[in-house]
C-alpha cells in the first residue's frame, strides 16, 4: 500500500463530494432532522427518548454513509475510472482505504454535529462519556462505509445499489435491538443477530447509555466495529479485479 | 533492442468465442503504429491484452521484456480507453493532479499534458461541461502524465476536429521520437497515412503488418481507404 496514493484518493473524494452541495447538505441535516422527529414522536424528555436516541446517533450516521459510499463506489466502477486506475500503480486497497477515509472525514462531521444538535437541543441523556459516544457514532458512520464499498460489488447500477439498503440493511435495524430486545427474539433471530454488524454498533452505544464509563462489553462492541470495518473493506479490496473477460 | 511489444499467436475468448486468434507482431519503440479494423474487429480486445486487463489470452504476450499485466508495468505503460475515464465532476486540473499524485508523476506534470493537448483555456472548467472531444483530450492527457515507455491509445482521434487532430498525431510522432513505442487504433483510413506502421485487423485476425508504402504496393491501390478495402475483401474471400 502507498500512503500517498491513499491520502490522494481521500482528497480527491472529499473534492467531489464538496461539489455536491446537496448531497453534503442532506447528508449533515437529515439525520439530524430524523432525530427532531424520533423526540416528538415520543413527545417527553427522558428514558425512553434516551433508550432510542442514544443508539440512533451511530445507526443514522451508519445508514447514510452506507448508501452514499455504494453509490459513489459503483459510479467509480462504472464510469472506467476504476478500471484506469487499476492499470496504474496502485494497490487495490489505497483505493478503498482512500475512500474510508474520505468518507470517515465527513462522517466525523456528521456524528458530532448529529450529538451535538441531540445532547444540547433535544435534551439526550448520555450517561456514559461523551468522547466515547462521539468515538461509537464515527466508527459506525466508517463501517457504513467499508460495508457500502463492499456491497457496491454487488450492483450493476444505482437501483440496484439503493435496494441494498432494504435488502442488506433494514433486517439488521430490525435484529439489533433496537425495536425489541435481542433476547425476546425467537431463537434463530437471536442467533443471527450476532453476525450482523449493527448488532455492535447498537449494543456499544446502548450501554454508554447504561453505565458511567466506557465498560469491557462497550469497549468490545467498538472493538468489533473497527475489526468488521477492516474486513468490509478487505472484502472490497478482493471483489476489484485487474483483468476482467 | 528489446522490442516494446512481442505478440506471438495471441488469442482471446469471450464467453465461449474466438475473439482474436494467431495474432503476431512485434512493437519497436520509437514507432507509432496504427491498429486499424473495422469495429468489431477485435481491436480493444488486443489492445486491452497488451495492458493486461483481459481475461483467457493465450498465446505469448510480452510487454517490455515482461509479460503483460506484470505488476512493474503499471508505471511504464499508459492506456487510454475508448471512452473517456475521468472525474467528470472535477476540472480537468483537479483530475490531472489526482492522477499525477497515483503514477508519482513531476508536480508540473500535470500543466505540460494539459498543454499538450491544448486544454489550458479549459483547465479550470469541470469535465462534465467540456465537448465529447475535450473530454477526450483529458482522458488522453492522463496517460501522457507517468513519461510511459509504451502508450496504448484506444480510437483517440474520435469525434476531434481535423485541425486537432493533425496536432494530437504530431504529439504521438513527437513521443516516439523521445523513444516510446505507440500504439493507436482507429477505424479510420485517412489516419492510417499518419503512422510508421499498420496493423490491419478483421474478425479478431491479423490480415497486414506492414508500413502505409508496403500497404499500398500490396494491394495496388494508391488511397490507403481503397488499400483497406481491397484487403478486408480479400480477407473475406
Amino acid at each position: 500500500m502507498s500512503p500517498g496514493v491513499v491520502a490522494a484518493t481521500a482528497r480527491r473524494v472529499l473534492q467531489q463530494l464538496r461539489r455536491d452541495r446537496r448531497t453534503v447538505a442532506l447528508l449533515l441535516a437529515v439525520p439530524c432532522a430524523e432525530l427532531v422527529l424520533v423526540r416528538f414522536m415520543i413527545n417527553a424528555d427522558g428514558p425512553l427518548f434516551d433508550r432510542f436516541g442514544l443508539p440512533l446517533l451511530g445507526i443514522f450516521p451508519l445508514v447514510s454513509m452506507f448508501l452514499v459510499t455504494s453509490i459513489a463506489m459503483l459510479r467509480e466502477r462504472t464510469s472506467g475510472t476504476l478500471e484506469r486506475l487499476l492499470t496504474m500503480p496502485v494497490a487495490k486497497l489505497d483505493i478503498l482505504a482512500g475512500y474510508g477515509l474520505a468518507f470517515g472525514a465527513a462522517a466525523a462531521v456528521q456524528a458530532g454535529l448529529l450529538v451535538a444538535v441531540a445532547v444540547v437541543a433535544l435534551g439526550l441523556e448520555v450517561t456514559g462519556p461523551l468522547w466515547a459516544v462521539v468515538t461509537m457514532a464515527v466508527a459506525n458512520a466508517v463501517l457504513g462505509t467499508a460495508l457500502g464499498l463492499f456491497t457496491s460489488a454487488f450492483a450493476a447500477t444505482e437501483f440496484q445499489a439503493v435496494q441494498f439498503m432494504p435488502a442488506f440493511v433494514l433486517p439488521q435495524l430490525l435484529l439489533c435491538g433496537l425495536a425489541v430486545p435481542r433476547d425476546a427474539m425467537a431463537a434463530p433471530l437471536y442467533w443471527v443477530s450476532w453476525a450482523m454488524p449493527l448488532t455492535y454498533a447498537y449494543d456499544g452505544l446502548d450501554e454508554l447509555r447504561r453505565h458511567t464509563d466506557l465498560t469491557a462489553a462497550a469497549a468490545a462492541d467498538l472493538a468489533v466495529v473497527l475489526a468488521l470495518t477492516v474486513v468490509a473493506l478487505g472484502l472490497g479490496a478482493a471483489t476489484l479485479r485487474r483483468r476482467t473477460a | 533492442m528489446i522490442p516494446a511489444v512481442r505478440a506471438a499467436d495471441v488469442g482471446v475468448t469471450r464467453g465461449g468465442a474466438r475473439v482474436l486468434r494467431d495474432v503476431t507482431f512485434d512493437l519497436v519503440p520509437g514507432e507509432v503504429t496504427g491498429l486499424l479494423g473495422p469495429s468489431g474487429s477485435g481491436k480493444t480486445t488486443l489492445i486491452r491484452a497488451v495492458v493486461g486487463v483481459q481475461r483467457n489470452v493465450t498465446g505469448t504476450l510480452d510487454v517490455l521484456g515482461r509479460p503483460a499485466g506484470a505488476a512493474d508495468l503499471r508505471r511504464r505503460v499508459g492506456y487510454v480507453t475508448q471512452a473517456p475515464a475521468v472525474y467528470g465532476d472535477l476540472t480537468v486540473t483537479e483530475n490531472l493532479r489526482y492522477f499525477a499524485r497515483v503514477v508519482g508523476a513531476h508536480d508540473d506534470a500535470p500543466a505540460r499534458a494539459i498543454a499538450t493537448v491544448r486544454l489550458a483555456d479549459h483547465a479550470d472548467r469541470p469535465v462534465s461541461s467540456l465537448s465529447s472531444g475535450q473530454m477526450s483530450r483529458v482522458s488522453l492527457a492522463t496517460a501522457l502524465l507517468g513519461s510511459p515507455d509504451l502508450l496504448l491509445l484506444d480510437e483517440p482521434t474520435v469525434g476531434l476536429d481535423p485541425v486537432l487532430r493533425a496536432e494530437l498525431w504530431a504529439t504521438f510522432h513527437d513521443l516516439a521520437d523521445a523513444g516510446v513505442a505507440l500504439l493507436v487504433s482507429s477505424h479510420v483510413m485517412d489516419e492510417a497515412d499518419r503512422c510508421d506502421r499498420i496493423l490491419v485487423l478483421r474478425e479478431g485476425r491479423l490480415l497486414m503488418d506492414d508500413t502505409p508504402a508496403g500497404m499500398r504496393r500490396r494491394t495496388g491501390e494508391d488511397r490507403l481507404d481503397e488499400a483497406f478495402l481491397a484487403l478486408v475483401r480479400e480477407g473475406a474471400a
